[in-house]
C-alpha cells in the first residue's frame, strides 16, 4: 500500500504564559493507504494534537509533515481549506454537528462546499445515511438523535465525501458500550470497502480491540508502535 | 448562496434572539423612514406655501429694499420700470409697496407693515379679491396670527397711523375685510394688506412700489435697476432651517439606529462566543476562516433584510395612512416664526426608502462583520475546543 503520510521529526510547542509547552517531540511516523489506526495514551501524551496537525488544523513548529503530498506546514489557509475538504474527514468526541440543520444537512454540508451538483449530492447523501443506518432520521435535528446516532451522523458527515483519510477524535468517548461497538464496526466496515485510512486519538479499551496498529504516546513521544495481526481484531 | 443558505438556517433557528433583532431593527427602519418622510413633507408644503403666498416665481427688488432692515422701507419705493409696466399690465407682475405705520387695536399701539397690492392679483394667494373697495370703507386683510395677536376678527374696525413720503403722520380707520389663514408667516405677523393704489394715495407715491411679485410666465431680462431675487434666493433662510431641522432629526433616528444596531452587534459577539465549536467545524469540515466571517457577516445581513421586509408589512400601511391623514402640529409649532402647517403630511419619496434601506443594511452588514473579523485570527483548535476568549 502506497504511503500516504509522511511525519518526519515532528515536534509542536504552544506558547504558555512566558514559556512554552512542548506537546509532541521529534516524531517521526508514515503511514499508508487504508491504515485502522489508533493513537493511544493518557490525558495530554499529544494524541490529539498529533491528529490536529495531520489534519491541517495546526501546524508543526519543527520538523515537517506530508499528506497525501501536501507539506502541512507550507499550506495557505485557503489550501489546507481545500485539503481538508476534499481529503480529510474528522469525527469528533461531541458529535459537532450543526443543531439547527437536520440530519440530511448536517451531511449535506461537506458537498455543498465541493459545490456538487444537486442530484449527485443528494444520491451520495442517501448512500452516506444508508451506511451508518440514519435514513429513517433524516429530517430530524440532531437535539432529537441519541448520542449514538448522533455519532453515526458525524461518520456519515465525513464519510460522504470519500475522504482519503478519516481523523476521529475519541469517537466513542460519549458513548455506551453496545453504540461504541456499533459505530467501530461501522467504521471498520467503511474501512474495508473504501479503502479509507482512519487515525484515531484515544484511550477507549474497546477502540483498541478494532485497531490494527497501535500508537502509544507518552509525554508527547511515540514509546510503542505496534501492528496487531489480524486474527486478534477477529477474537476482538 | 452558500453564506446565505447558511445564514438563514442559523438565523431562524436561533428563535427568540432572531425575532427581537429584527423587530428592533425594524422599528428603526420604519421610524427613519417616517421622520425623514416628516421632513421631506414639512419641507415641500413650507416651500409650496412661501412660493404660493409670498414669493410667487421669484421678486423684483426696489435698489433700497432690505427686508431684514426696517430703516429701508422709507426709501425703498420707486415708480415701477417702464419695461416692466406691460408684465404688470399683463399680470404676470404684482407689485407690492411696503410702508411702516403704527396700529391702535382695542386702544393700545402696535407697530406694523401696510403692504398695498393690487386687489386683482392672482400670483399669490392672498385672497385679495376682498381689498375692493366699498361703501366707502377702507377694506384691509390681515392673517389669523395677526387677528389673534390684535384680538380682531373680519367687519372690526382698526385705526391705522402713518408718515406719508413728507414725513406728515395721517390717521384712518380701515375695516377688516377678512382673515386669511396660510402657513407662512412671514406675510402674517404685524402686516396689514390694503389696496395698492390706496396706499399709493396714503402715502402720497402714485404709481409706486417696493418689489414686485413674479408670476408664471414673467421672465426677467433687460437692466431695470431692480435686483431679482430667485427662489434659490428667497427659499434660503427656508432651507437652511429644513436642514437644521433635518441635522436635528438625524440624532433621533441615529441614535434608534445604534439601539438597533447594538441588538446585532451584542448577538453577534454572542453567537461567536456560543458557536465556537460550530466554527471550528466549519473550518475543519472545510470552509476557509474567512468563508466563516462571510456567514456571520451575511447573518447580520440578512437581520437587516428581514427587518425591512417586516417593516414594509407593517410601516407600509402605518406610512401610508399617516401620509393620508397627516400628523397634526402642536398649536404652538405656528407661532415658531417659520412656514408650518396644522398637519404636515408625510412624503415618501423613493430615494429616501432606498437610502434608508441602504443605511440599514450596510450598517447592519458592518456591525456584523466587525466582531466577526475575530474568527480571521482564530486558531482552529481552539474554535474547536471553546477556548476563543
Amino acid at each position: 500500500m502506497e504511503s500516504i503520510i509522511q511525519i518526519k521529526n515532528l515536534t509542536k510547542q504552544f506558547p504558555v504564559g512566558t514559556g512554552k509547552f512542548t506537546a509532541l517531540i521529534d516524531i517521526s511516523l508514515e503511514f499508508r493507504k487504508g491504515e485502522f489506526t489508533g493513537f493511544v495514551g493518557p490525558s495530554g501524551s499529544g494524541k490529539t494534537t498529533l491528529l490536529n496537525i495531520i489534519g491541517s488544523l495546526d501546524t508543526p513548529t519543527e520538523g515537517e509533515v506530508t499528506v497525501l503530498g501536501h507539506s502541512i506546514a507550507h499550506l495557505t489557509h485557503k489550501q489546507s481549506a481545500r485539503l481538508r475538504n476534499q481529503h480529510l474527514g474528522f469525527i469528533f468526541q461531541t458529535y459537532n454537528l450543526f443543531p439547527v440543520y437536520t440530519v440530511y444537512e448536517n451531511v449535506e454540508f461537506a458537498l455543498l462546499l465541493q459545490h456538487m451538483p444537486a442530484a449527485e449530492r443528494r444520491k451520495a447523501v442517501l448512500d452516506a445515511l444508508e451506511w451508518v443506518g440514519l435514513t429513517d432520521k433524516m429530517d430530524s435535528k440532531p437535539a432529537q438523535l441519541s448520542g449514538g446516532e448522533g455519532q453515526r451522523v458525524a461518520i456519515a458527515r465525513a464519510m460522504v465525501k470519500r475522504p482519503a483519510i478519516l481523523l476521529a477524535d475519541e469517537p466513542t468517548a460519549n458513548l455506551d458500550s453496545r453504540n461504541s461497538h456499533h459505530i467501530l464496526q461501522t467504521m471498520q466496515q467503511l474501512n474495508e470497502e473504501l479503502q479509507t485510512t482512519f487515525l484515531f486519538a484515544t484511550h477507549d479499551e474497546k477502540v483498541m480491540g478494532y485497531l490494527r496498529r497501535i500508537i502509544s504516546l507518552e509525554d508527547g513521544r511515540v514509546v510503542k508502535d505496534e501492528q496487531i495481526v489480524m486474527d486478534k481484531i477477529t477474537e476482538g | 448562496m452558500l453564506a446565505f443558505k447558511l445564514a438563514f438556517k442559523n438565523i431562524f433557528g436561533a428563535g427568540y434572539r432572531t425575532i427581537l433583532n429584527i423587530a428592533v431593527l425594524s422599528f428603526a427602519f420604519v421610524t427613519i423612514i417616517f421622520y425623514n418622510g416628516v421632513i421631506d413633507g414639512w419641507n415641500q408644503q413650507a416651500r409650496r406655501d412661501t412660493i404660493e403666498w409670498e414669493i410667487g416665481q421669484g421678486q423684483l427688488w426696489h435698489p433700497s429694499y432690505d427686508p431684514l432692515d426696517y430703516f429701508s422701507y422709507q426709501d425703498a419705493h420707486g415708480p415701477i420700470p417702464e419695461a416692466l409696466q406691460a408684465e404688470v399690465s399683463a399680470g404676470r407682475l404684482a407689485p407690492i409697496l411696503v410702508a411702516q405705520a403704527s396700529a391702535f387695536p382695542q386702544g393700545r399701539m402696535q407697530g406694523v407693515l401696510l403692504k398695498g397690492i393690487p386687489p386683482g392679483q392672482s400670483i399669490l394667494k392672498i385672497p385679495t379679491a376682498a381689498l375692493e373697495e366699498q361703501d366707502g370703507q377702507v377694506p384691509v386683510l390681515i392673517g389669523k396670527r395677526m387677528a389673534q395677536s390684535i384680538k380682531m376678527k373680519e367687519g372690526d374696525q382698526l385705526l391705522l397711523r402713518w408718515r406719508d413720503k413728507n414725513g406728515t403722520f395721517d390717521a384712518l380707520e380701515v375695516t377688516i375685510a377678512g382673515v386669511f389663514d396660510c402657513n407662512v408667516p412671514t406675510i402674517d405677523g404685524g402686516q396689514v394688506w390694503l389696496p395698492l393704489e390706496r396706499l399709493q394715495d396714503m402715502l402720497g407715491m402714485p404709481g409706486q412700489a417696493t418689489l414686485l411679485v413674479a408670476g408664471e410666465g414673467f421672465t426677467p431680462s433687460g437692466d431695470t435697476g431692480w435686483a431679482f431675487k430667485g427662489h434659490g434666493y428667497l427659499l434660503a433662510d427656508l432651507n437652511k432651517i429644513i436642514q437644521s431641522k433635518k441635522g436635528g432629526s438625524g440624532v433621533i433616528y441615529g441614535l434608534l439606529l445604534i439601539i438597533a444596531l447594538l441588538a446585532i452587534f451584542d448577538t453577534q459577539v454572542l453567537s461567536i462566543f456560543r458557536r465556537q465549536k460550530e466554527i471550528g467545524t466549519y473550518i475543519a469540515l472545510g470552509m476557509t476562516r474567512w468563508q466563516v466571517v462571510g456567514i456571520f457577516t451575511v447573518e447580520g445581513t440578512t437581520y437587516s433584510i428581514l427587518a425591512i421586509l417586516l417593516g414594509a408589512l407593517y410601516g407600509g400601511p402605518l406610512l401610508w395612512y399617516l401620509s393620508e391623514v397627516g400628523w397634526a402640529m402642536p398649536s404652538g409649532s405656528q407661532d415658531i416664526g417659520i412656514s408650518i402647517a396644522d398637519k404636515i403630511y408625510p412624503v415618501y419619496g423613493a430615494g429616501l426608502i432606498v437610502t434608508t434601506v441602504l443605511l440599514v443594511v450596510v450598517s447592519a452588514t458592518l456591525v456584523s462583520f466587525l466582531p466577526a473579523r475575530k474568527i480571521a485570527k482564530l486558531r482552529p483548535t481552539d474554535a474547536l475546543k471553546g477556548k476563543i476568549q
